[in-house]
């Protein structure tokens, strides 16, 4: 039998913020986290913005030892799940048949690109003997970011890594959660984690033409569905959630934020510049049908929404495929439009994001769309959170739907979460609407 | 005992095992500070990168202590210059 999976807990590290409560607030009064980049003197790149997790230092969450030993996309990685772990109310370090029957799915697109590129730089420098290091190795590879999770927690079951590029994160919580209705664990930490603002990736994705230059005006940059957008900005953080089969965390008398009801992944096998709608329609209609709802009990969708021309105009158009008369009546909204794009974490931090606002009734808002793209004709929530309760939403992952001039070959992934009416020890949606009407007015 | 190579021994020493030069002890074994294998590694490679020299594995191994590596160091490195 196919058991039920509840999200009991978020662990996040973004621009907006060090922890979830302080992104969650930041999204909600509209902040953006875009600004200079400030990782590496990116003067000589054609976008010189990012949007950049500022003041984080791993030495509070990892001892000096790891410290050394670990990329960034490690240490945020490992900061979300401290925090994720706390706020579901589990013990930091597991035990006995716990351990056991707890692990962790964790999406990363890229690894520790930072870290490769500093080794190639001393290595060429010093030479191969004395160049080298041996963290180096340890440090770059995709699948320490779960490793050292799974070793900071002493989880013993399933570890993965998954690495699809900018739907990473949501393919990991996706398939943790296919894990635990599956018997094959009772907790998964699982989410995203990404860290590549450097010189390679800036220079990279610019090559694809897939930033915005918007290099005068930062906070504007990321503007999903207007249209003046011109390209992704490129972020970084770390979101992780804590799935727990349902009656697992009943009997702790854990917080349930949502329940994760349904998860599909397709792709398009299309053609390598011309985008295609059947990979994201088949996935939405996919990810429904497993969750055994029709589009019309979904109220909210968290759009992939990167802000490049191809991915908001096909989004749109696929949404529109496959709720029929019911878009227009849906709510919608990207997150990237604060948070930037943080690739494979991507996923995790609006999954995680999308489970509080399910939980809290406030949906928050797409920034900077000022003047909507005639073909992006759906309510994306401009500017203002809403105060909203929804039964359901859908939340969208794809990836190399990429680009001003590349579109193409893509997959996506989509994730359902349903409101989960349980005691809820702690809820705290009356402090989140009192918030938002001293920010806004009562409306 | 060559004061120069023991303080530039001892500075790589206490930055690899996260100690404070002036805290680490002359008789305390690298198990002291609980380093690791990796840490250990990183060690003689970071010091071989110092001295300009190479440390064979076989040594690298039996290395334990602060004490004994200044030694081996000192030993190796007066020899090494002309």
């Amino acid at each position: 039998m196919t058991r039920r999976v509840a999200i009991t807990g978020v662990g996040l590290v973004t621009p907006l913020g060090l922890d979830a409560e302080a992104t969650w607030h930041g999204l909600l009064e509209g902040r953006s986290g875009v600004g200079a980049i400030s990782q590496f003197d990116a003067a000589g790149c054609q976008t010189r913005i990012a949007a950049e997790v500022k003041g984080f230092e791993p030495s509070r969450y990892l001892s000096a030892a790891d410290v050394r030993a670990t990329d960034r996309f490690q240490q945020l990685a490992l900061a979300a799940a401290q925090m994720a772990l706390r706020d579901a109310g589990l013990p930091a370090r597991f035990e006995g048949e716990l351990a056991e029957r707890s692990g962790c799915y964790l999406g990363t697109g890229i690894g520790g690109l930072t870290t490769l590129q500093r080794a190639f730089e001393s290595v060429a420098k010093k030479g191969p003997r004395h160049g080298s290091s041996a963290y180096f190795l340890p440090a770059i590879i995709a699948n320490l970011g779960s490793g050292r999770v799974s070793m900071a927690h002493q989880l013993k079951g399933p570890s993965l890594t998954h690495s699809t590029a900018c739907a990473s994160g949501a393919h990991a919580v996706g398939e943790a959660m296919r894990v635990i209705q599956h018997h094959g664990a009772e907790v998964m930490l699982a989410g995203g984690s990404e860290a590549c603002i450097n010189q390679l990736c800036v220079a990279g994705f610019n090559a694809l033409q897939a930033l915005s230059l918007r290099n005068d005006a930062p906070e504007r940059a990321s503007r999903p569905f207007d249209a003046g957008r011109d390209g992704f900005v490129l972020g970084e953080g770390a979101g992780l959630l804590v799935l727990e089969e349902l009656e697992h965390a009943r009997r702790r008398g854990a917080r349930v934020y949502a329940e994760l009801t349904g998860y599909a992944l397709t792709s398009d096998a299309h053609h390598p510049t011309a985008p295609s709608l059947d990979g994201p329609v088949r996935c939405m209609a996919l990810a429904l049908r497993d969750a055994r709802r029709s589009p019309a009990d979904i109220g909210y969708v968290n759009a992939h929404g990167t802000s490049t021309r191809f991915n908001d105009l096909n989004e749109t158009q696929a949404i529109k495929q496959v709720f029929g008369a019911h878009a227009p009546r849906l709510a919608i909204s990207s997150i990237k439009s604060a948070l930037g794009h943080s690739l494979g974490a991507s996923g995790g931090v609006e999954l995680a994001l999308s489970a509080l606002a399910l939980a809290r009734g406030v949906l928050p808002p797409t920034l900077n769309l000022e003047q909507p793209d005639p073909q992006c004709d759906l309510d994306y929530l401009p500017g203002r959170p809403r105060e909203q309760a929804v039964g359901a939403l859908l939340k969208n992952s794809f990836r190399l739907r990429r680009g001003q001039r590349l579109a193409g070959d893509g997959a996506g992934v989509t994730v359902t979460a349903a409101r989960h009416f349980t005691r809820c020890p702690s809820f705290p949606r009356r402090q989140a609407v009192c918030r938002l009407n001293q920010r806004w007015g009562k409306r | 005992m060559n004061t120069d190579i023991a303080q530039r021994v001892k500075r790589i020493l206490a930055e690899q095992l996260n100690v404070a030069p002036e805290a680490l002890r002359d008789d305390a074994t690298f198990d002291d500070y609980q380093a690791d294998s990796l840490t250990r590694i990183e060690l003689m490679l970071r010091l071989e990168e110092e001295f300009q020299l190479e440390i064979p594995r076989d040594d690298a191994t039996r290395l334990e202590d602060v004490k004994g590596a200044i030694a081996f160091i000192e030993a190796r490195a007066v020899a090494a210059r002309p």
